[in-house]
């Protein structure tokens, strides 16, 4: 569904993708870690085309995205911090964001019930708390139903019980058969959401494998704590490499 | 695009400024026609508004909302919508607003009036500088991220045009009086879009006797049907090229 062919960006000095390739395909769910400032969301966003890479190329769906644009209806997309128009209401944004998709007539409406956002439809954006705005990021993430889907850190700042809202959602999406990337510092919301892990460090890939062989090889039951033995060892091999 | 620009169209009415600008421009023409009979006078007051006022208004106004849409552009662009067309759609959205700002504000006294050529003189070259520095705006707005730098940049090109343009076009002409310097300062004024604009009114007023021979020169130039292609022309590449040179910015820029 999506392929990155050694994509490369730098923001001036600091090379944020040094050479990142990967392969996502529909009807899985990847997680993607890596510590802040890894080039995780310059990943997402170098394939949203809100980053222009430097070098390298992203294929959506057999499409060439460098200059395109129309394939984005294809995703739905989560970001980090959502941004909204300041003085803009919460049914304002949504319809919005309907009537430039063209008014599609299949609208994925569940979440804005779960949250009971339409009890807040005349809300401004900017009296909005910081979890009340991830809600309606991710309102809109699924509204369309996109067949590709970027979550950015989807459950940082939600309470509890959002939280919980929001992963059955991701999971019965993912059993739906979509394609989900999803970036999270929470290995055991990840455990539960994703099949496969891509390790992102100072802009390469160390590690792209299912979590069950990541769980097989470092002998853990739980992803933080394979993910944690990984990373070590990762780290010892390294530092072999420059001893030597 | 006309989603966009809809759009756009909204939030601007919103911040309600646009609506004092109107108010602004409306009360002050009306005032100077008030003041004094003669409309040629009043035109040559109402000619400094467009030269000084309205550049300036016009490029921080659109340096402001460019910055404070950019989480709007930012929400367009992770959308299937096309970047040329967000950036273009706010472009006109803004021009268009400030455009019927000025329409209304000065136009509708100025016609009410019944001033003549001169009144269309003056409503021409002041929607002509708006575009002009509604331009320069969106130009200065994607060189920086930063908004300060950006508005500090579009504050920079008011200067430039509107004062420090004529001083040195001063400095020449004083430094080469002993040579013929028609087509040199005619070419000159080409670069400034103010000065374009203010010749062109001033012709219109005919008080371009006051300026001797190179009055008369300009008079003849741009007196003639080719003098006003000219000016258009040139006045059009001063819309276009900025606005050309953004949207090519634009669209390698990462948000």
């Amino acid at each position: 569904m999506i392929s990155v062919k050694e994509l490369k960006k730098r923001f001036g000095k600091l090379e944020a993708l040094k050479e990142v390739s990967a392969e996502f395909t529909s009807g899985k769910s990847y997680a993607l870690i890596g510590p802040n400032g890894s080039g995780k969301t310059t990943l997402i966003k170098s394939v949203l085309g809100m980053v222009i890479p430097t070098s390298g190329e992203i294929w959506v769906d057999g499409e060439n995205v460098r200059n395109h644009w129309s394939y984005r209806e294809k995703i739905g997309y989560m970001p980090q911090i959502g941004r909204y128009p300041d003085n803009m209401r919460i049914g304002q944004l949504l319809d919005m964001m309907k009537n430039i998709r063209k008014n599609p007539p299949i609208l994925d409406e569940e979440l804005i019930e779960a949250f009971k956002l339409e009890q807040m439809l005349d809300k401004r954006m900017h009296t909005l708390s910081g979890g009340t705005r991830q809600k309606v990021s991710a309102a809109l993430a699924f509204l369309f139903n996109p067949p590709v889907l970027f979550l950015d850190e989807p459950t940082a700042g939600l309470d509890p019980v959002s939280v919980e809202i929001l992963k059955d959602k991701i999971l019965k999406e993912k059993e739906a058969g979509k394609l989900l990337i999803i970036t999270s510092h929470i290995m055991s919301d990840l455990d539960d959401l994703a099949t496969e892990v891509l390790y992102l460090q100072e802009g390469l890939i160390r590690y792209n494998d299912t979590i069950a062989e990541l769980k097989d090889i470092t002998g853990e039951q739980r992803l933080g704590k394979a993910m944690a033995k990984m990373i070590r060892s990762l780290e010892k091999s390294r530092q072999v490499a420059i001893g030597n | 695009m006309t989603r966009v620009i809809k759009y756009v169209f909204y939030d601007i009415l919103r911040t309600r400024f646009i609506l004092l600008y109107t108010a602004f421009l409306l009360l002050s023409t009306l005032a100077m026609f008030q003041l004094d009979t003669d409309t040629g006078k009043v035109i040559l007051s109402l000619m400094n508004i467009v030269l000084m006022v309205v550049p300036l208004v016009s490029i921080v106004f659109s340096t402001i909302h460019f910055y404070n849409s950019y989480e709007f552009i930012e929400l367009m662009l992770s959308q299937p919508v096309n970047r040329r067309v967000v950036f273009l759609g706010e472009y006109f959205a803004v021009a268009i607003s400030l455009c019927f700002s000025f329409t209304i504000g000065v136009g509708v006294p100025v016609v009410f009036y019944d001033t003549g050529a001169s009144g269309f003189t003056l409503l021409y070259t002041g929607l002509m500088l708006t575009l002009v520095f509604v331009s320069m705006a969106f130009l200065s707005s994607v060189l920086t991220r930063d908004k300060a730098k950006a508005i500090g940049v579009a504050l920079l090109f008011w200067f430039y045009f509107s004062l420090i343009y004529d001083g040195l076009l001063m400095w020449i002409i004083y430094s080469f009086m002993d040579y013929p310097l028609e087509k040199v300062t005619l070419a000159l004024v080409s670069l400034n879009p103010v000065d374009l604009a203010r010749i062109l009114m001033l012709l219109q007023l005919d008080i371009s006797a006051l300026m001797g021979y190179t009055g008369a020169f300009y008079k003849d130039f741009f007196g003639s049907s080719l003098g006003l292609i000219f000016s258009s022309v040139i006045l059009m590449l001063w819309i276009v090229l900025p606005v050309w040179g953004a949207l090519r910015i634009f669209k390698r820029k990462d948000l």
